[in-house]
């Protein structure tokens, strides 16, 4: 299903499909957050943070930033 | 200040010892944030650098001499580039750096490297250095050293920093590093910019849109698309990197990492943080500023040391002693006039040792001459000033640097800054903003440099202003501790929902003033470690030293201010102008003034002089939420200015006396 990050669900596995533009896509690459890549949805809290793990590293993304990355669950 | 004058030098173009230092050849280290850093710099320095679980600890640059060589320490960046401060300060050590030192930690291998095969396609001689090597042991991971070590095209070492195995192939790391192995694609991206700027870094630099580098060169930055296109690709490369380098038996969960992620949400992160601020408060509030400061201020500070200084003083000079006796049914007082001093008068010194002996009982000194008094006397900067600084501050501030200390080393901050993220979203913040604000409990001065790891310059403001209004530093809020600790629980409530109340309503007032939004929450989790008893021992011992070196001269300089404005008569015609303020609106002894003065130098200082006031429960509150919200001590407000601008920094300063003798007289009105 294509949706955007911020619905994912604990436990999902998500494949990025599209990072927002600028300086934040640059941020989200260098932490290993790429178009391609799939990714574990730790968590998703009340907030709408999602807590993402990449291997061994675990990341937190913001609600805000999180509706602006698009994905396939 | 030091910042600029490291760079400088690094950039050759120190004028002074230019010679020798352009003989050694400079070694960056560089590294993500949390990989060890500083336990690499403390080795090769020898001297103690700050560590810590958790990034913004190292924002200034730190340097050392080993061997023939001169180490420069730089912040933990995820890569080479101009998003925030931190990074431009490291990048300019890597760029005029010879050698880089890139210690990654080997657990978090892939998010590593990123930086790693920048530095090396920047043409760096590097050399790899994968920290955490017994950790990666213990967790069954494999990692082919060799292969990396090929497929990188530079030395590969390994080290444990903590038990500083490995720390002998250091000079090894240092003589061997060399450039690495650059893909043919990434050559011919940069080969047109090379032939430009003459070297790779500031072509790679260029390239990634560094605007600073190519102005250098008179050229045009890249587009963010370029940028993305040269990060993808880095990415990809990493992929298959540790494709080829890494097997991982199937990971099993740690306490740890459960406890992590428990941290995270609310429902089970406010329970832990509740059972964390519930430890630190018996720790902080009841151990320390109760058993430990009773003992060290009143029996260490005010009866062997106060009391042996004035007796002996007054052996020489004119004093006029008061002893009170508090009994059940009166106050037995009696007043000893020694124009003399009391060695002119042994029969009248007997007297006065005998009826002093008996317990409780509580003496005043007072000198004739100023001069004395001023040294010795009430307000004095031998007497008053050392029971203070080593007999009240001392203990507590070591006990609050502790504290911060092993929450830092725990990996719990990121956590907690996750978890708050959605509630400081709503008045203008991310949950970063947690990160100075905690450290502003610590010491405001440092926290005002912490803003920097904040994403936006409009958070940056909010949260300075936050810093300088709502929030105590651990030296006012041991002092604040010890004062309210003994009132019971309703001046405690009203003094942190007073704060409170001003912290959501200040940060919500500057949300709608400066425009824009606050940058979303993107946040690398640490993994979470029981904190190193001797790491956290050894910081907080280096910073309660830090702490007293700098509060000690302005601790000086404000008691004998107040001193001379005491005998001088300005001290009362202060008390006298801010009366209508000070007694009819916050309702409070004209002394209180006196506070005020010492709250300009320090802010703890200020809180120090209400300490021997007599004052109701009501007024202590009242006093106690004026003086926090009061002007920053003068080192916070100097890094302030140089931080944030003349302007902002002003306003803020201006703003704060406002808000002082607004918030404390509203509560006054309602309590008092």
């Amino acid at each position: 299903m294509r949706t955007s990050l911020d619905k994912a669900e604990k436990g999902n596995s998500v494949k990025i499909t599209g990072l927002p533009e600028g300086e934040t896509a640059a941020q989200l690459i260098r932490l290993g957050i790429t178009v391609g890549r799939t990714v574990k949805c730790l968590d998703r809290l009340p907030g709408g943070t999602v807590i993402l793990q990449n291997r061994r590293q675990e990341i937190a993304i913001g609600q805000r930033l999180a509706e602006n990355i698009s994905v396939v669950i | 200040m030091k910042n600029d004058r490291i760079i400088s030098r690094l950039e050759g173009k120190s004028s002074s010892g230019a010679d020798e230092y352009q003989k050694a050849a400079k070694v960056a280290l560089a590294g993500n944030p949390n990989v060890g850093k500083s336990l690499f710099f403390n080795h090769f320095s020898g001297m103690y650098a700050d560590v810590s679980n958790f990034p913004g600890t190292t924002v200034s640059v730190s340097s050392a001499k080993y061997k023939n060589y001169e180490i420069f320490d730089t912040p933990g960046i995820y890569g080479v580039s101009s998003f925030n401060e931190e990074e431009r300060v490291a990048k300019k050590v890597i760029v005029n750096g010879d050698i880089i030192l890139n210690i990654v930690n080997g657990f978090k291998l892939e998010r590593d490297l990123f930086l790693t095969l920048q530095l090396i396609e920047m043409g760096k001689k590097v050399t790899l250095i994968v920290n955490f090597w017994d950790e990666i042991k213990r967790r069954n991971i494999f990692l082919d050293v060799e292969k990396l070590s090929e497929l990188l095209g530079i030395e590969v070492i390994t080290t444990s920093a903590v038990t500083k195995e490995g720390f002998d192939k250091l000079d090894y790391a240092i003589e061997n590093a060399r450039e690495g192995k650059i893909d043919d694609e990434v050559l011919s991206l940069i080969e047109k910019t090379v032939k430009k700027t003459g070297d790779k870094t500031d072509a790679v630099l260029i390239l990634e849109g560094d605007s600073e580098t190519a102005e250098k060169h008179g050229l045009e930055p890249g587009t963010p698309n370029d940028r993305e296109m040269i990060y993808i690709g880095r990415r990809n490369r990493i992929s298959e990197i540790i494709d080829q380098t890494e097997r991982e038996n199937t990971p099993k969960a740690e306490f740890a990492n459960k406890l992590g992620r428990l941290a995270l949400n609310p429902l089970t992160g406010i329970p832990i943080l509740l059972v964390i601020l519930t430890a630190v408060y018996f720790f902080i509030g009841d151990f320390v500023s109760q058993r430990v400061v009773n003992f060290t201020e009143i029996k260490i500070g005010k009866e062997l040391f106060e009391y042996n200084v004035k007796s002996f003083v007054a052996g020489y000079a004119a004093a006029e002693v008061t002893v009170e006796i508090p009994g059940a049914e009166r106050t037995d007082e009696k007043t000893f006039l020694f124009p003399k001093g009391m060695n002119a008068r042994p029969d009248l010194k007997s007297e006065f040792e005998t009826f002093s002996s008996k317990p409780d009982a509580v003496l005043h000194f007072q000198f004739n001459n100023p001069f004395v008094e001023i040294v010795f006397g009430e307000f004095g900067v031998v007497t008053m000033s050392i029971t203070y600084l080593f007999f009240l501050l001392l203990p507590l501030v070591m006990g609050f640097y502790f504290v911060m200390a092993l929450l830092e080393d725990s990996g719990y901050l990121p956590r907690l800054s996750t978890m708050l993220d959605k509630s400081l979203s709503r008045i203008g913040l991310n949950g970063k903003a947690i990160i100075p604000i905690l450290l502003g409990f610590g010491c405001i001065t440092m926290a005002n440099i912490t803003t920097r790891i904040l994403g936006t310059n409009r958070e940056r403001t909010i949260v300075t202003a936050i810093l300088q209004f709502a929030i105590p530093c651990s030296a006012q809020l041991a002092v604040i501790a010890a004062m309210l600790s003994g009132l019971g629980a309703v001046p405690i409530l009203i003094y942190i929902t007073t704060m409170f109340i001003l912290f959501v309503s200040l940060s919500t007032i500057l949300d709608k003033l400066i425009p824009g939004e606050s940058s979303p929450l993107l946040i690398d989790l640490p993994t979470m470690a029981l904190p190193r008893m001797k790491n956290v021992l050894q910081k907080t011992w280096f910073r309660s030293y830090g702490f007293m070196r700098e509060a000690g001269s302005w601790f000086v300089v404000g008691s004998l201010a107040v001193g001379i404005f005491k005998i001088s008569g300005l001290l009362t015609a202060w008390q006298n102008l801010l009366e209508p303020v000070t007694v009819n609106w916050l309702k409070l002894p004209k002394e209180a003034a006196n506070a005020f003065i010492m709250g300009i130098v320090r802010r703890d200082f200020g809180a120090a002089g209400l300490f021997d006031m007599n004052l109701t429960p009501e007024q202590v509150t009242v006093a106690l939420i004026t003086i926090t919200v009061f002007v920053p001590c003068i080192a916070s407000f100097v890094v302030m200015l140089k931080e944030r601008g003349w302007k902002e920094g002003m306003t803020v300063w201006a703003g704060t006396w406002i808000a002082a003798f607004l918030v404390g007289g509203i509560v006054a009105q309602i309590i008092i």
